[in-house]
This record gives C-alpha cells, structure tokens and sequence, in this order.
C-alpha cells in the first residue's frame, strides 16, 4: 500500500502539539466505562444541562417561536407561549433579514449588538460601541480569532495564567505561538502577583520571546477566584506598561459565591483609570452565553468587545470573521435575551428571577459543599471557590502513589484520577491539563452535579480518597522504596 | 540587549519620552495599596520601584504588528462592494429617491432566506419543539404542530442525554444525529458510511479549516483548487500559511475539468518544491455550477490514489441540480463503485445544511465525512475538535433531518414534497430566466448553471472601460460591478473574488431573488449594460 496522503508523521507539527485535556484521556476513558455500563458522573467539563441543570423557560419559549414564526400566526399560540415571548420572538424576527435561517452580519445582528452594547453600558457605567462587538460561535471561536490575530510565529508570547483553561495552550501551540506562564498563587487563594508577571516576561524576552498579550481568567477557571478592583488596576497597568494586549476571559461574570469580591470588568476599571491609559491600552473582553445561570453550552453563543483596537485593525479582525460567513442566529438570540432578560412587570419576570435565583443561589450552596467536602479528606486541601464552576482540590499524594503512577506510565495525577473514576465513576480532569508548580497535583471537578446528589458523591470521593491514601501512605513505618 | 528596527528608532524614542512623562504622573496620581490578609496582590508599590522601561513598538493590534497572514487572507465575498452596498442601502433608507433604485439586492452571497425563500415547515417544527421540549407533554402542542414533527422531535430528544439540547455534545455530534446521517448517506449512495467518520461542525466552512490546518505544515505545502474557485479556499489556505495551486477550469467546456491540466499544476509545483497535499473538488461547483459527469469524478479519484493527495470534496451542492442530463454522484460512492476503499484513497466530503432546497445559512450546520485516514490522523482531527468542544446542537439537529427528511408515507411528507419541489423547480426556472438574459446582453457569455446557486457570466469589456478602471485603480470587472449597484442596487461580486483565467473578466450573480422580482432584475439589468456599452464601446 503506497503511503497515505494525509498520515501522522506528515500532519502539521502545531496540531500534534495541542493538548486539551478537558476532552482528553479521562474523558475518553469515562466514555468507554459508561459504554460498557459503568454509571459515570461527568464532572470534567462546565456543562450545566449535561448534570440536570433545566434551561431557563423564557429563552426557549421565545427561541422557539422564532424557529417556527407560521406559530406566530396560529391563533392558539397564546396556550402555549406567553405574551411577553410572543412579543419578544417578532422583535427578534424583525432585528433579522429572513429570520433564523439567514447568514447575518459577519459580526452578528446589529440590532443584538446594541443590546450587548446597552448591557455592557448599564454594567459599566461606560458606554460601549455596538460596532466594536463581534458575536461569534461561542467565546472560544472569539478567544481563537484573536490569538490567532495576535501570533506572528513561535517569537510571539502570551502570558497566560497557571493553572490555567486548556484552551489558551491549545491556541497557542495551534497558531504556533509561545506560551508564557504566569503563576497563581495557591496560598494566597489564587491570588496573582505582579512580581511574578514581571519576572515571567523578563525570562520571556531574555529568551528572544516579544511577549504580545496577557491572558487573565475573571473569575477564574479552573481556580474560581475573583480578581478585586486594585488586583485589575495593577493588571492594566502593567499591560500598559509593557505594551501588551490584555485578553479578559470574562465568561464566569455571573458566576460569583461571595460578597467581598463582586464581578467587575476590565473595561470598567479601565474606563475608571482615566486618559491616557483608558484610550491606549488594547483590551478584548469574552462573555457568553455557556456559563453563567444560562448554561446554554450546546447553543454556541458568545461574543468579544474590542477597547482601542484601532479601525484598520477592526477591518482585519472583520475580514476574517466574514470568511466564516456569520456566527449561528439562535445563539445571537439567547445573547440578547441574555443581556435583556425580563423586566420587572413583564408576565415572565417572576418565573425568571425565581428560576435564575434558584441556580444561583444553588451553586452557591454546592461551591460552599465541594469545598467543604474536599477539605474533610485526607491529604486534600481546597480553596474555596469564590467562582465560576469549577472546584480544583490540591491532593498531596504520598511518594508510593507517585511511584506506582510511574510504574503504570502515568503522570501521577492522571493515575489517582483514573482510579477514583474506576471506583467511583466520578470523571475529573488532572491538575496537569491546567498547570500546576512542580510535583504538586490537582484535579478540578465541577459544582455542577444536582444538590440532592453532592452529598453522596462526596461520600464516596471521600471514602475511594482514603482508602487510597490508606494503600499508599507508609505509615506503618515500614522504610520507603 | 533590545534590538528595534532602524527606521522604528525615531517613533520609539519620541513615545518613549510620552510614556515615561504619562506613567510618571500615573503612578503620583493613583497610588495601589495592597489588600488584608485575604489579599491576592503583592504588589509593591509602584511609588518606591524604579519605573521600569518603557514598552517598545507599535501597540500589540496594529496593522504593521498583526499576523501577516491575516493581512493576507482575502474574500470578496463579503469585501468592498458590499461595504459600499450597504452604505447606499442607509442612505435609501435615511433619503428616499436618492439613488436611481428602490432597493438594494444582494446578489453576491448565496443567503437564501434572506431573499425571501421559506424554511422548510417540517424542519422549523421539529428545532422549535427541540428547542423548548417542555411544550411536547401538553395537549395543546397537538394542536399547533404535526404529529411526526412531534414523533422526530422525541426520537431526536431521546438521543440526546438528558434531553439537554443546551449541553455540550460529544466532540464529533450527538451519536444518534451521527447515526441518522450515516444512514442517509447510506440511503443516498448505496454504500455504508460509518457514524465514526462523520464531525459535526458549524457550517461546513469551520471542517475546511480544519483540513487545511492539519494539512498545512509550511508554505512549502500546497493544496490544489480550481479556478474559479469559492474564495473560502484561497483564503483558508494564506490563513493557515500554505499554497494554494491553481488549476483552472475549462469555460469553454462547460467549465469543464481536464485531467490534463490538473496533471500539468501538480507537475509544475513540484518542480517548484511545493509538497502538493490535497486536490480541493467543488461539485458541484461554486461559482460555475457545473456538475461533473462520472467518468471525469472516476479520472480524479484515480488521480488522487495515483499521486498520494487528499481529495477534498466540497459536496454542499449536492441537492442544487438543475439539469436532467446530470446526476450528483458522491465521490465516496465512485470511489466505493471503483472497488476503492479507505486503504485506497483519502477522501474527506463536506456537507452543509445552508444550501440544497433548506437554505439554512443562519444555523451555522454541516459535517465532514473522513475516510481513508489512520487511527492516529483520526485522533488529531477529533483532538482538534475537542478544544471547540462541540458544534452547535440546533445545526446538528438540522444536519441529521437534511439527511432523514420526510419519507413517503409520513404525515408531513407531501407538504415537503411540495415545499421541496417548489424551491428547487424555482431554482433551476430562475437559473434559466437569468442565464438567458446574460446571453442576450452585448458582449457577455453565460454557461449554464447546471447545478448551485450562481451565474459566471463572462464580459468582454471594450478597452474603453479597461482603461477608465484603470484611471481609478480598480480593475475592470470591479468597475464594472460598481457601476452596476450605482446604477441598479444589485450587488454582484467581480470574478477577480474567484480567480479567472488572466485577461478575462466575470462576475458572479446568484439566482436567489425571488421569482416575481426576476423580470425587474433582467431589465434593470439589461438597461444598465446598454448604457454602459454606449458609453465604453471602442
């Protein structure tokens, strides 16, 4: 058989570099036990609907009636959809040239992006240009097309936060850049030193790196914490100082479990430092329609917000996004229902806010169980997860366990994460997807599973934890290997 | 030691001493302390800290510092000319009467709905149902929708866990949408096709990109497309940094493909050192719309087999065919009827629910097919599709009723069938109607459209008109477009968006205006080309 046209060793180098481990080994794994039976929990990724998080009604009522408008038209549509969706759905419809079946605008609806724009003024206190907002196919496509805007070749570097979300590595070893790691600081909750930044791109640049833009996660993924008005300032700040764009991955805004530290967004406090700072530094802000208490993942929706990124630049960026013709209308529509939710007085309001609040305020609860859980174990210590979805356990395994992960070929925490998915069928992803300092390890799971569930499943972590700790702790004095 | 180009030096020295005088004042002006105990900054003081040295160069998003591949990537089809369209429509808006026209009629993208074309019903019922599954336990859903619409909808419903359509998928799409697919590729081609091979993407477009990424590994990789081409290529192929190897096809046949001459372009880039990956087939094709007869699909498989390339099928066409003397045949299908299997040829196929009869743009839905690649290959491209996670749910729905409509018997298949063969009926009218009057027009020849969306047509333009395009630095079928929307409203793009043999001129119109609103494009059409010629004819 002549060699095949297309084989592993002829595939471009960069796509053989990506890792995503979110979708990676665990999961594959978890998969295949799930095929052959195996009750398996899904921790892996921050997918709400996929652990029985129940959509919000009033979006799907009026998503629904915009992909049948002939509904619009039936006099018995009232049984079923409220006034209030009914009169929203026509709005939408009018906002398009031909309904949910029409490419729009490469940048997304204009009548939808003065939505966003509106939303973004009313949070802010800023106004925002509907112009310099793109929606796109979920805000990793928008993360892509920037870096992918930003990277020249290996040369360019991103600092990008450990632990971080795999997407950024994957990017960046896609479009061939360099990864310039920034560290979080575990004892100080996750906190961000700019110290360490500096020194990041120092190293960075002594090795011929041009660093080119810094990544920050608010609130963060996988670490939860929520980076206070002072911590931002320092942030721009020193972007602006060292001439870098900063790319603020703001997906979790709505996500927060504690009152000392509200969201804030970079924009604002930008905006709050004043010329010449707020009308220089280059600022691209993520929001989607995946997180949050919306949890709409499988909708794709999400957009970026560009911030003295200059007009022939906007062409650039604009050009491309015209290649892929436009981003998917039904998830520019959850956006502006997302950003416009029901008002006070609205038919719909009620049930709304008192579904909305529920999720809120459950995942409230679960952050606060997880976290609590984690902690009772032996060997584990776990911050508290101040937001986003995530909870991300340090496990201090013993030196056998670390060993016989050697033995088995696997990085040791991808080992103790295999095992408490054969025991338990509770799929996790290793800390070594994200980054973590040098032999300490980590899995980050989801606060996601039902409430009603979490207390058995942290039962059961808790007992596979120390029986494991139990097999691999020398403390029956026996001397170590 | 910082090294900075020679002619940069002047610029950075006068912003360095700006930036130093701003920072100054900055760092006077806002003090930063750190926070409590629970504080997760420790950051010094910038008071006491020296300042540290000055950023260097152009702002990170500037022309002059952005990915030069991005500069690079070009497509027409949504360039200037819709830019400058969608100018005058404000201004039409804003100031009636202001221009020689009512409207403005986009003639350059193949965006059905938007020209008033109707969603298929029974599709539109089962997404809206998918949509909002609360609704299909009351009675009164009995009411508003059919009952196989409703049947589908659970079928649909049961094959997604949970029933969560706002969950994140399986990477490659749902199993059960997969599976339903395959089946119709079965039912389509009379071979089986594996759920396994087939990603689910948003559009067929994004599951290009992804071919050339993996393709793609230096500019020394090249890829062969046709000219004229669907400029997604040309500019998929500069973003990913390859090659791409033209071979141009034949308008005097038809727009016709010569073995020949696709052996000549793969010879000829050899020699220049391009490592050819991939040969790209659009078929049926965009902009030409020719449909490629059986024999010449075999010559290109064997082709492909014989030369160690990647065929990739662009098929998004496959239900846009208006002529009873040709038939779309997959190339799986040729392939497989060869005797030909995945050890034989690499074959990717394309497929999208935005054209066809369905025309759903805004859904952002399609698939590509693999076969004929090894496990490990396979593992980089479902790799690659992982970090997008999942393609979006109602696209995948879509793709999975495209492929599984209506079967005789079913109690929406008539009304399909009649929404089906209306549109297509329509279609191939309108193609006709627009491809005569093309013909009749002094100095254009039109091929037929035997299968897509568009018209080619080609203009001989008098060296008049060459000249005046030239004195306003555009080339001539440009001018000539430009003109015409002035003119008219109608937006076409030039043929330079698709590649053209050099020194001939075209531009490409789609039949998507709706049939009653034909007549007037014609004349409007017809009058403004006499009136050009008077004006340019040598």
């Amino acid at each position: 058989m002549a060699p095949r046209a297309l084989d592993y060793e002829s595939l471009n180098e960069n796509v053989k570099k990506v890792q995503y481990a979110v979708r990676g080994e665990l999961y594959l794994r978890a998969s295949e036990l799930q095929k052959e039976g195996k009750k398996i929990i899904f921790t892996n990724v921050g997918n709400p609907h996929a652990l029985g998080q129940k959509p919000l009604t009033f979006p799907r009522q009026v998503v629904a009636l915009c992909q049948a408008p002939f509904l619009l038209d039936d006099p018995n549509v009232g049984l079923l959809f409220p006034a209030d969706a009914i009169a929203r759905a026509k709005h939408y419809l009018s906002l398009t040239t031909g309904g949910l079946g029409a490419y729009s605008d490469s940048r997304g609806l204009p009548g939808i992006r003065k939505e966003v724009a509106e939303f973004i003024g009313r949070r802010d206190g800023y106004p925002s240009d509907p112009e310099l907002i793109f929606l796109t196919d979920g805000a990793s496509k928008g993360v892509m097309q920037m870096l992918n805007t930003i990277i020249r070749g290996e040369g360019d570097g991103v600092l990008v936060p450990v632990p971080q979300y795999p997407l950024y590595s994957a990017a960046i070893a896609l479009f061939g850049g360099s990864l310039v790691p920034y560290h979080l600081e575990e004892t100080a909750n996750w906190g961000l030193d700019v110290n360490d930044l500096r020194q990041s791109v120092s190293r960075a640049r002594a090795n011929g790196i041009t660093v080119r833009a810094m990544v920050i996660i608010n609130p963060g993924n996988p670490t939860g914490q929520c980076l206070s008005e002072a911590n931002l300032k320092e942030i721009l700040y020193f972007c602006y100082q060292e001439n870098l764009v900063l790319l603020g991955d703001e997906v979790y805004q709505q996500n927060v479990y504690q009152d000392e530290r509200p969201f804030i967004s970079a924009r604002k406090v930008l905006m709050n430092m004043g010329p010449p700072i707020s009308r220089e530094l280059q600022l691209v802000s993520f929001h989607t329609v995946s997180k949050g208490y919306w949890g709409e993942c499988g909708q794709r929706g999400g957009y970026f917000e560009m911030t003295n990124i200059p007009p022939k630049s906007v062409d650039e960026i604009y050009k491309v996004a015209s290649v892929s013709l436009s981003p998917n209308v039904p998830a520019q529509i959850f956006m502006g229902l997302m950003v416009n939710p029901p008002k006070p007085g609205d038919i719909s309001y009620d049930l709304y806010v008192r579904e909305s609040k529920g999720i809120l305020e459950s995942l409230r609860r679960r952050a606060k169980i997880m976290t609590d859980g984690f902690n009772s174990c032996r060997n584990v210590v776990c911050n508290f997860t101040e937001g986003a979805m995530y909870s991300f356990p340090q496990i201090r395994l013993p030196p056998r366990a670390i060993q016989a992960a050697k033995q088995a070929g696997k990085v040791p925490d991808v080992f103790y994460c295999l095992k408490l998915l054969e025991a338990t069928g509770i799929s996790t992803v290793p800390g070594s997807g994200f980054g973590q300092k040098e032999g300490v390890f980590h899995l980050r799971t989801t606060i996601l599973p039902a409430e009603e569930d979490m207390p058995e499943i942290m039962v059961s972590f808790k007992k596979f934890n120390d029986e494991f700790m139990e097999q691999y702790e020398d403390h029956r004095g026996y001397s170590r290997m | 030691m910082r090294r900075f180009a020679a002619e940069r030096a002047k610029d950075l020295i006068r912003s360095q001493s700006l930036q130093r005088q701003n920072r100054r004042r900055y760092c006077l002006l806002s003090p930063l302390f750190p926070l409590s105990s629970r504080s997760q900054s420790r950051f010094l003081s910038s008071a006491s800290a020296p300042d540290p040295p000055p950023a260097m160069g152009s702002p990170p998003v500037t022309l002059d510092t952005i990915n030069p591949k991005v500069l690079k990537c070009e497509y027409a089809v949504r360039g200037e000319i819709v830019s400058i369209a969608q100018r005058l429509q404000q201004e039409l808006k804003e100031n009636p009467g202001s221009h020689p026209f009512d409207e403005i009629l986009y003639c350059n993208i193949g965006n059905p709905q938007s020209l008033g074309q109707q969603p298929i019903t029974f599709f539109r019922e089962v997404l809206a149902l998918c949509d909002h599954p609360s609704i299909l336990d009351k009675s009164e859903t009995q009411g508003l929708f059919s009952a196989d619409a409703i049947e589908r909808a659970w079928q649909i419903l049961d094959q997604i866990p949970g029933r969560a359509t706002g969950a994140y998928s399986h990477s490659q799409g749902i199993k059960g949408l997969r599976d339903a697919i395959a089946a119709g590729i079965e039912a389509r081609d009379g071979f089986p096709a594996d759920p396994n091979d087939i990603f689910l993407t948003d559009g067929a477009s994004p599951a290009v990109h992804m071919m050339m990424q993996l393709l793609t590994r230096s500019e020394s990789d090249g890829i062969l497309c046709p000219i004229p081409q669907y400029p997604l290529y040309s500019a998929s192929i500069a973003l990913h940094g390859g090659t791409l190897v033209p071979y141009y096809l034949d308008e005097e046949a038809g727009w016709g493909l010569e073995m020949s001459e696709l052996q000549k372009q793969l010879d000829s880039a050899r020699s220049k050192g391009i490592t050819v990956r991939a040969l790209v087939v659009i078929n049926p094709g965009n902009p030409t719309g020719q449909v490629l007869a059986e024999e010449n699909q075999q010559q290109i498989v064997e082709f492909c087999k014989k030369e160690g390339l990647v065929l990739l099928a662009d098929e998004v066409y496959q239900e846009n065919i208006y002529v009873p003397d040709k038939q779309f045949h997959s190339f799986k299908k040729i392939a497989h009827s060869m005797g030909y299997g995945d050890n034989d040829i690499s074959l990717v196929s394309f497929q999208s629910v935005s054209k066809g009869y369905y025309g759903e743009c805004g859904k952002r839905g399609g698939y590509m097919e693999v076969t004929g690649f090894s496990a490990d290959v396979r593992e980089q491209i479902y790799k690659v599709a992982s970090v997008n996670l999942c393609s979006n749910i109602t696209g995948q729905i879509l793709a999975s009723l495209v492929m599984n409509p209506p079967k005789v018997g079913d109690e929406s298949y008539e009304s399909y069938r009649e929404e089906r063969d209306g549109i297509l009926s329509s279609l191939a009218r309108r193609a006709k109607i627009l491809e005569n009057a093309f013909n009749s027009l002094e100095g254009i020849t039109c091929n037929r459209a035997e299968g897509a969306m568009y018209l080619f047509p080609r203009i001989d333009l008098p060296q008049k008109a060459i000249k005046a395009a030239e004195a306003v630095k555009t080339a001539p079928d440009a001018f000539y477009c430009r003109r015409l929307l002035d003119a008219t409203g109608i937006v076409v793009v030039a043929g330079s968006g698709f590649g053209q043999v050099p020194g001939t001129w075209h531009f490409r119109c789609t039949i998507l205006p709706q049939e009653d609103k034909i007549p007037a494009v014609v004349s409007r059409l017809t009058e403004f080309h006499k009136k050009f010629m008077d004006e340019f004819r040598d």
